[in-house]
């Protein structure tokens, strides 16, 4: 930043020069991932227990009857990779948009509490209440907005420090998984599918019940999150500035909020919190795009990857199966502590 | 401190009793006498309630034992089925007593010693340390033996305290409370992730998920609990020691060595006692937080910062504490209990949360 500030003023051809070099990196970057998605999508449906070669997997997905596959990959692995994709989208794209508000890469909902309001939510309606899809996904929609709300309340002191905010959800979250461990230790026995699902995240539940509210959720939130891109942009310059561009913030943080908190509930309902998801997605994009441009839909994106990679490797790759909130788990832990180090290092707004 | 004497003799501190000088007007009672009355009183206070919690730990729970059984079960007794009930609640209430002075102890020691009021060895990660440590330990390195488990835990509680102080005081303005605070929670997260993802796929590892994620004193027995109380003295005696050094680090570093104090070797002590405390805690009974956070600031409100006293104190208090969390948790959910760790996490949070409200941050 400030090599920057003490350059001469770059002239108008280098201003317009650099802008178009930045969107076309992007667009770029926007490109490759989408393939990667598509690409990991295809794998993941054809590798397994089972192969299945790309002709067979490609005429099951347009509706097709092939013998065997029809079963394997239409009913068991086509609703968990289309879950892993909106999930790991929803999660990506709500965790870079807290991220870029709340200008704090930790201030991510898994990390203060709101991805594990859901849980807890989640997980009551289902292990203890017995509730349907639809009822379950309101619920943890509505407890991950009382969290949220919480969480600014009690955060809020002559304005909201990025510290405070993120210690007391981190306090609100270490209730909330205890009331998880909670309604866990409640049911009938110990569950370990229903546990890895509600403390870690796991797809094993994937069916297209599931499926499809969150894929309906994403259909109808993820614009407009993505339409407010620019208004984001702005407010990270500060409110005032924001205004003077012409920004309603207030307006524009309520819908925001709203908007991410219910993409956060919707995929938490149907996969649990999957850990740290939400968390690495926008850094990760924003080391990919590069300084200073919108991160939110590399983001989405940089989630589904890493949620379809995690569980392709979680089902594949060991001796047992894991669940995916456990390797994305282990790949986000060490990266929280890199963070932290990094911030306490730079004094950044730590 | 005296405020008698101080007019006529300036400078000097004048024990109350001997040499106050005739022409001072003695009070009718001593303001130093009385507060060490009042101490007298809270230190009476909470041996009562542990008195009263300790065999209250043996008559409740998911089946509640008239107390003649109770009585006749500590005199060794198991013939009728609430004897029987009442005995093997001993080891657990004995072991939830011994833990929780351990954990407060621990707490007020930490506190201390980074002179953070948010310190505690839940919140700073040590107790997740320990526990991810020995988790690590037994699913791919083949621990099995019950010193194992706690010389593994103390190295893991040791290694995490250390780096958790590390990171928090990288950077400007060293390890300020909020820093400090936020390197433990991040890093807590980080290892509980990683205890989760070991513990989660395996069901051979002894206690299980809920053991080393939650915490808990329900499958406490007399053998474990002996295993670990050598341990658990080294600690107590290691942190009480240090109560007198722990008074002048309060004062700040430059003051404490300027009046005589070998700072870095109370620290040194200090921490050494409360890493101790915490990785034997956690061997047994798994990381439980907030205990360390909410008695130590219990008990300076009630009988003020001298060490001497609040150690001793923050041990008794937080051994009352975590024996009615455990019933708490045992009488709510009938027939079904819930680990002590879920207790004081819903009863420490909102705690947690109320001292990060008091402190001051720096703006952005």
């Amino acid at each position: 930043m400030s090599a920057e500030i003490l350059a001469p003023p770059p002239s108008v051809g280098d201003v317009a020069r650099g802008r178009v070099r930045r969107a076309l990196r992007r667009r770029t970057v926007a490109a490759v991932l989408a393939l990667l998605v598509a690409g990991t999508f295809l794998a993941y449906l054809m590798v397994g227990d089972t192969c299945y070669p790309v002709d067979d997997v490609l005429r099951v997905v347009v509706g097709e009857q092939v013998p065997g596959a029809s079963f394997t990959v239409g009913r068991l692995r086509l609703p968990r990779a289309v879950l892993a994709v909106a999930a790991g989208f929803s999660f990506g794209l709500a965790g870079a948009t807290f991220q870029t508000m709340l200008r704090n890469p930790l201030a991510s909902p898994d990390v203060i509490g709101i991805s594990s309001g859901a849980s807890a939510a989640a997980a009551l309606a289902i292990v203890t209440l017995s509730l349907d899809e639809t009822q379950v996904s309101v619920l943890a929609v509505v407890a991950a907005l009382a969290v949220a709300l919480l969480v600014y309340v009690l955060a809020f002191k002559d304005g909201v420090v990025g510290t405070r905010l993120i210690l007391i959800g981190i306090g609100i979250s270490a209730m909330l998984d205890s009331v998880i461990s909670y309604v866990l230790s409640q049911a009938a026995e110990w569950d370990l599918q229903e546990a890895s699902r509600w403390l870690t995240g796991s797809l094993n539940n994937a069916a297209w019940r599931e499926t499809v509210p969150v894929l309906v959720a994403l259909a109808v939130l993820g614009p407009v999150l993505l339409s407010r891109v620019r208004h984001l942009s702005a407010m990270q310059l500060g409110d005032d500035t924001a205004a003077a561009l012409g920004v309603r913030t207030e307006r524009t943080r309520v819908t925001v909020i709203v908007a991410a908190v219910g993409l956060i509930a919707f995929a938490t309902a149907a996969a649990g919190p999957i850990a740290f998801v939400a968390f690495l997605s926008g850094p990760i994009a924003a080391r990919l795009v590069g300084p200073g441009g919108p991160v939110l839909m590399p983001a989405g994106l940089v989630g589904a990857l890493l949620v379809l990679v995690a569980d392709f490797t979680g089902q594949n790759a060991f001796g047992t199966r894991l669940p995916v909130g456990v390797v994305t788990g282990v790949l986000g832990a060490p990266y929280l502590i890199h963070l932290i180090v990094r911030s306490n290092r730079t004094g950044g707004s730590l | 401190m005296n405020r008698t004497g101080t007019r006529h003799v300036p400078n000097t501190t004048v024990p109350p009793s001997t040499t106050v000088p005739p022409d001072a007007v003695a009070p009718s009672r001593p303001p130093v006498l009385e507060r060490a009355r009042a101490r007298l009183l809270w230190l009476g206070v909470a041996v009562v309630v542990l008195a009263v919690l300790a065999p209250a730990s043996l008559a409740y729970g998911s089946r509640d034992i008239p107390w003649s059984d109770v009585w006749s079960a500590l005199g060794g007794a198991d013939a009728t089925l609430g004897e029987a009930a009442a005995s093997k609640r001993i080891p657990r209430t004995v072991l939830a007593v011994l833990i929780g002075a351990a954990l407060g102890l621990a707490g007020a020691v930490m506190q201390g010693v980074t002179r953070n009021p948010l310190a505690d060895p839940g919140v700073l990660g040590v107790n997740m340390g320990a526990s991810l440590a020995v988790v690590v330990a037994v699913a791919y390195f083949g621990l099995a033996s019950p010193t194992g488990y706690i010389w593994t835990a103390m190295t893991g509680a040791a290694l995490t305290a250390g780096f958790v102080y590390a990171v928090g005081s990288l950077g400007r303005g060293g390890a300020t409370p909020l820093k400090l605070a936020l390197a433990g929670a991040a890093i807590s997260a980080a290892f509980a992730s990683l205890v989760t993802a070991v513990v989660l796929p395996r069901n051979d590892i002894a206690g299980g998920f809920r053991l080393w994620q939650v915490g808990g004193v329900g499958g406490a027995s007399f053998e474990r609990t002996g295993q670990v109380a050598p341990f658990l003295a080294a600690g107590f005696v290691l942190c009480l020691l240090s109560a007198r050094g722990l008074n002048s680090l309060a004062l700040g570093d430059e003051v404490a060595a300027g009046i005589g104090e070998r700072v870095a070797v109370v620290r040194g002590v200090a921490a050494l006692g409360a890493v101790v405390l915490c990785g034997a805690a956690t061997a047994v009974a798994g990381p439980i937080g907030f205990v360390g956070l909410v008695v130590p600031h219990t008990c300076r409100l009630l009988i003020g910062v001298d060490h001497r006293w609040l150690l001793p104190f923050a041990a008794l208090l937080g051994a009352a504490l975590l024996t009615a969390a455990d019933v708490i948790g045992r009488v709510v959910a009938r027939p079904a209990e819930i680990d002590v760790g879920i207790v004081t996490a819903l009863l420490g949070a909102p705690f947690f949360i109320w001292i990060v409200r008091k402190q001051k941050v720096r703006a952005l």
